[in-house]
């Protein structure tokens, strides 16, 4: 299944449900795009849901790192949400688990951000 | 190399579709071999950082330069080797990714992934001077 991205805004917080991979070649620089046209935006609380990505290599991996930045160099945040067991297990293997604010379930998520 | 020993060998143009390609192959060869679900996934996610490396480092998507994968498969357990054009690199001088200033870095996870998921991985000269990634990994014992 290839990447594909829908937005959603909820009280300020513009929710990205992502399905499909998220791969060199494929998902990763849709996913860079998707970020950069956001933060022209000014939409800087985002939330990648990511419960529907069927598979992400270590290119996919370094773009979520790199919009988290970008997100961040902004004056945002980004957070992940509904992590796949194989995403999951990526970000322990990397470390990036405790780098990331990642929930389990959407509320969470919103409640999260600072008003 | 043993007599039961089966061995394919695939060249691979210097171009990003060959990660997908490679990768696909190595699953199905893994699949046939009796390899299960996770341990298939393991060694895909594998090849596939293993030519990415050697596509985009190693060759830096030169089309006059090849990538050539071979998958032996030995009873018990799968040999990968991948083998690039390019000028070669020495493990020991890769940058870890986990230490602190690496780890919002956007690249240089690749090794970690193959080396995580993978009973054993090296780094070798290849026989014509790039690089030469070998990834083994055995078959779980029946349950």
């Amino acid at each position: 299944m290839s990447f594909k991205a829908t937005a959603r805004e909820i009280s300020g917080i513009t929710v990205v449900d992502v399905t499909g991979r998220i791969t060199l070649g494929e998902g990763s620089a849709m996913l860079r795009e998707m970020v950069r046209d956001m933060m022209t935006k000014g939409q800087l609380k985002i939330i990648l849901n990511l419960g529907d990505v069927t598979y992400i290599d270590s290119s996919g991996i370094g773009e979520l790192v790199s919009g988290f930045t970008t997100v961040k160099n902004h004056g945002g945040e980004l957070k992940l949400l509904n992590l796949t067991k194989k995403v999951h297990d990526l970000l322990q293997i990397t470390k990036l688990y405790t780098v990331f604010d990642v929930h389990n379930d959407e509320g969470s998520a919103l409640g999260s951000f600072h008003a | 190399m043993t007599s039961q020993t089966k061995r394919m060998e695939v060249t691979l143009e210097s171009i990003i579709d060959s990660v997908d390609l490679a990768e696909d192959i190595t699953v199905r060869v893994a699949e046939a071999a009796g390899f299960g679900d996770e341990d298939r996934h393991r060694i895909g996610m594998s090849v596939r950082e293993g030519v990415i490396n050697a596509v985009t480092y190693g060759n830096r998507q030169n089309r006059e330069k090849k990538v050539f994968l071979t998958l032996e498969l030995d009873p018990g357990r799968l040999v990968i080797r991948i083998l690039d054009q390019g000028d070669g690199f020495v493990l020991a001088d890769v940058p870890d990714p986990l230490a602190e200033e690496n780890l919002l870095k956007s690249s240089g996870r690749g090794i970690l992934l193959m080396k995580a998921f993978m009973d054993e991985f090296d780094v070798t000269r290849g026989p014509t001077g790039g690089a030469e990634l070998t990834l083994v990994k055995r078959m779980s014992a029946p349950g």
